[in-house]
């Protein structure tokens, strides 16, 4: 019989279940109210949840501990907070639930969100979404950050959620569903190349990691390991981590959009009046 | 639109990049203010009575946790923080006091933990608690302890944390002490915090 107590979480954080819970709530009673033409399959909605649930996994049940006290468990917490779970959730393509709420907004709620459209576009420009996508993990590994953001519970929270939102917004960036074409996403051919050059930073980082013969990250010495393993091990399969599985979805997302750049080459006219715009 | 975040960006920058050279000059230790919440505690002492941090209020307090069968490294750390403060001036010693906590309750019994503490110091006080609030207390501290699987004597090995965490005469969080500090360090480091605060 599974563990139930695995399930509680560790460091109880209300505004997280909080969050989460509305983010489940509004996709449901979206899914239940929206015309049936527009509603996404059940694929669409499992990979989804799945991607929701995977992120509050790994926030909100004991694998926090252990993300806490091991190295490699940590990799693993941010693998599936900034790339795993983000990479789901884009990829479900939520945006049919985005159009459902934004046309049941009223004109106040919508000037109030204003801003954050702003700072929205801004920071989904190619370049910035790519610099913040691979800055982040380089500045929350940057041994001095690393060692305080595990010491200060109020650190180790704006780790985990800075990584959790800039994954959503850099995978849906990724992942727009919206075609190139008609709209002003994201074109394929930009996407396919941040894909390939943010792995690269990733696996310089993971490999730098890997052979380190030193210490690098010795907060888990200090503050005691939830299990007795070699910190040589421990560091070892952590930079695997940073290594290896991000850089096999860099691979993955790039043959997704290929996949799509292929399966709509030729079948999305552009508009007469737009012809010409891009070249 | 990425001009207007350049400057914002170096600004902070540097500003992140002065903080860290200025805490270097400044303590040996690892400077830890702000990064964790004030002493607080209720454990059982020596004499089975509730301890608290008013008891030795007004004291620089080094927080250390262990347990008395530990093979080395907590009396390593204890013989060297004891060195480290006899090191200090001599009217300083009194106002530094080292509170070892037993994450280790089923076996380090009052009388033990007592003997044991004595052997380090006057200075040192052993504390424990059943292990719901030492799990507590140890998170609340950011760290944590396990315990191996005992051998065919009764014998278990326990993990815990390796560092001393230092809190000020307000109780405030200050340094932690990382293995590999030596005792003049650690004795200059403690006798900052003494006269930073002395009336």
């Amino acid at each position: 019989m599974p563990d139930i107590g695995f399930l509680a979480p560790y460091d109880f954080s209300p505004l997280t279940i909080l969050s989460f819970a509305l983010v489940l709530a509004g996709y449901g009673y979206a899914l239940l109210r929206m015309a049936p033409e527009q509603r996404p399959g059940s694929v669409r909605v499992v990979t989804f949840v799945v991607g929701v649930l995977l992120c509050y996994g790994v926030m909100q049940t004991r694998f926090d501990y252990y993300s806490q006290y091991m190295f490699f468990v940590h990799r693993g917490q941010h693998l599936i907070l900034h790339h795993l779970g983000p990479f789901l959730i884009a990829l479900s393509n939520p945006l049919p639930i985005f159009r459902f709420w934004h046309e049941r907004m009223g004109p106040t709620l919508r000037s109030w969100l204003r801003p954050i459209g702003w700072v929205y576009r801004i920071l989904q420009q190619p370049v910035i979404a790519a610099v913040l996508f691979v800055g982040l993990i380089y500045f929350w590994l940057w041994p001095p950050i690393h060692f305080d953001a595990m010491l200060s519970r109020q650190l180790y929270w704006t780790m985990n959620w800075s990584m959790l939102l800039d994954g959503l917004l850099f995978w849906w960036l990724m992942f727009d569903p919206r075609s190139p074409v008609l709209t002003s996403a994201l074109g394929y051919g930009k996407r396919i190349l941040i894909l390939a050059l943010v792995a690269l930073p990733q696996m310089i980082l993971g490999a730098w990691i890997v052979f380190s013969r030193g210490m690098v990250y010795d907060v888990y010495e200090v503050c005691g390991r939830a299990w007795p393993m070699a910190p040589e091990t421990d560091q070892l399969l952590g930079g695997l981590l940073t290594w290896i599985p991000p850089a096999m979805m860099s691979v993955i997302g790039i043959l997704l959009i290929l996949r799509r750049a292929m399966h709509e080459d030729g079948r999305i006219l552009k508009p007469a009046r737009l012809a010409g715009e891009n070249s | 639109m990425t001009r207007p975040l350049l400057p914002l960006i170096l600004a902070f920058s540097v500003l992140a990049l002065t903080g860290c050279f200025e805490d270097e000059e400044q303590w040996h230790a690892k400077d830890i203010s702000g990064l964790m919440p004030e002493l607080e505690f209720e454990l059982i002492g020596t004499g089975g009575q509730t301890v608290t941090p008013e008891d030795s209020a007004g004291n620089i307090r080094l927080l250390y946790f262990g347990f008395t069968s530990c093979p080395d490294v907590c009396p390593t750390t204890l013989t060297d923080l004891r060195k480290a403060v006899n090191q200090l001036p001599e009217d300083y010693r009194d106002d530094v006091t080292t509170l070892f906590v037993s994450v280790d309750p089923e076996r380090d019994t009052p009388e033990r933990l007592a003997s044991y503490a004595n052997f380090f110091g006057d200075h040192v006080v052993g504390l424990t608690a059943a292990e719901p609030e030492l799990r507590d207390l140890t998170k609340r501290y950011r760290t944590t302890f396990g315990y191996d699987e005992p051998d065919a004597d009764g014998n278990y090995n326990v993990s815990h944390s390796s560092a001393v965490y230092v809190f000020d005469r307000s109780g405030k969080a200050r340094l932690l002490l990382r293995p590999g500090l030596t005792t003049q360090q650690v004795s200059e480091d403690l006798a900052h915090l003494v006269s930073e605060s002395r009336s």
